[in-house]
């Protein structure tokens, strides 16, 4: 199927893009479809991006539900563990 | 007829007038032949897309696809390019319909032209070509597996799509339908929706379904499905043949 479903979030941190150069990072865009790389039907894709430097400025990851759902997880236990004073 | 071809890029006038790129395909040789427009899928102007493209040419149309995600990402990567354009809500209709129709005139005007043109799209492609064959004087359509010519958007869709269901009764040219059973958009009930409202109409079409998800054309992605797209490639060839002669 083409969900077409796109859920976008401005955010602010960075990330190692194209050329393997770091850069500002403005937004996100997570959606349910069909992949460009990875061996499955559908995936959970993110884009992380700053429409600003351009299209190429974009960190993208295409994961299985499962591992989606994993990586959810995860990053939940790690700002958790973290002190409160420091990820608030 | 060889099976010598030209494939190249071009520059064509699109939607109000704005210039943007295409990939166009051409057998070799002078004799006259009917166009195709292929519309790629979301995710993007690729290289499976330019590969149907060639074959359509090696099939002896002259074919082109207009890059749809030209105007938000010149020059970009077909993957960044989608992706630029999804988060911006994808492509609107009345912009699609105006690079179909100018990419059906740039066909049109080739010297090999013999005046008749048809449209292709896959996936989000295959809604934009029956989109495409309600609005324009086009002579032949093929939706492979397009989601919400029938059926109903979530609300919260961020990307404007809604169905096709109300420009039906206006469309211009027969229509084959290729769809898989295992699909959910369009779901064989969509399928059946769109036959209904297509019979009613006294509308041309002719449908096909597979035992095989979305997607099974895609080559170049796990839901490729060897005996659907074999079968389908066939009917495609038939069916432009009969619509696209001179």
């Amino acid at each position: 199927m083409c969900s077409y479903a796109t859920v976008q979030i401005p955010l602010t941190g960075s990330a190692k893009g194209p050329n393997g150069a770091w850069f500002a990072v403005t937004d996100a865009a997570v959606y349910f479809d069909h992949p460009v790389h990875a061996m499955a039907e559908h995936t959970l894709n993110i884009d992380v991006r700053a429409p600003a430097r351009g299209p190429s400025a974009r960190v993208a990851l295409e994961l299985t539900a499962d591992a989606a759902r994993a990586l959810v997880a995860a990053v939940q236990q790690a700002l958790d563990a973290a002190p409160a004073t420091l990820s608030a | 007829m060889g099976d010598s071809l030209h494939a190249t890029t071009v520059s064509i006038s699109g939607d109000g007038g704005d210039e943007i790129e295409a990939y166009l395909a051409r057998p070799d040789g002078d004799e006259r032949r009917g166009g195709i427009v292929v519309i790629h899928h979301l995710p993007g102007y690729d290289r499976a897309t330019k590969e149907i493209v060639r074959r359509f040419a090696e099939l002896g149309y002259d074919a082109i696809c207009p890059n749809l995600f030209f105007r938000e990402a010149p020059g970009a990567a077909p993957d960044d390019a989608a992706a630029a354009a999804r988060a911006l809500g994808g492509v609107p209709d009345d912009r699609l319909v105006g690079d179909v129709a100018g990419a059906a005139a740039h066909l049109r005007a080739l010297p090999s032209s013999n005046g008749k043109v048809g449209v292709i799209g896959y996936c989000s492609g295959g809604r934009q070509s029956v989109l495409a064959a309600c609005r324009l004087d086009l002579d032949a359509a093929v939706d492979c597996y397009g989601a919400y010519v029938t059926g109903t958007p979530p609300e919260d869709f961020p990307i404007k799509v809604s169905n096709l269901v109300d420009q039906l009764p206006g469309l211009r040219c027969p229509l084959l339908g290729l769809f898989g059973n295992d699909d959910a958009r369009p779901s064989p009930a969509h399928v059946d929706e769109l036959e209904k409202i297509l019979t009613a109409n006294g509308k041309t079409y002719e449908f096909h379904r597979y035992d095989a998800g979305h997607g099974f054309f895609a080559v170049d992605r796990p839901s490729y499905r060897v005996a659907a797209a074999n079968d389908g490639w066939e009917r495609i060839a038939d069916f432009f043949a009969t619509y696209l002669a001179a």
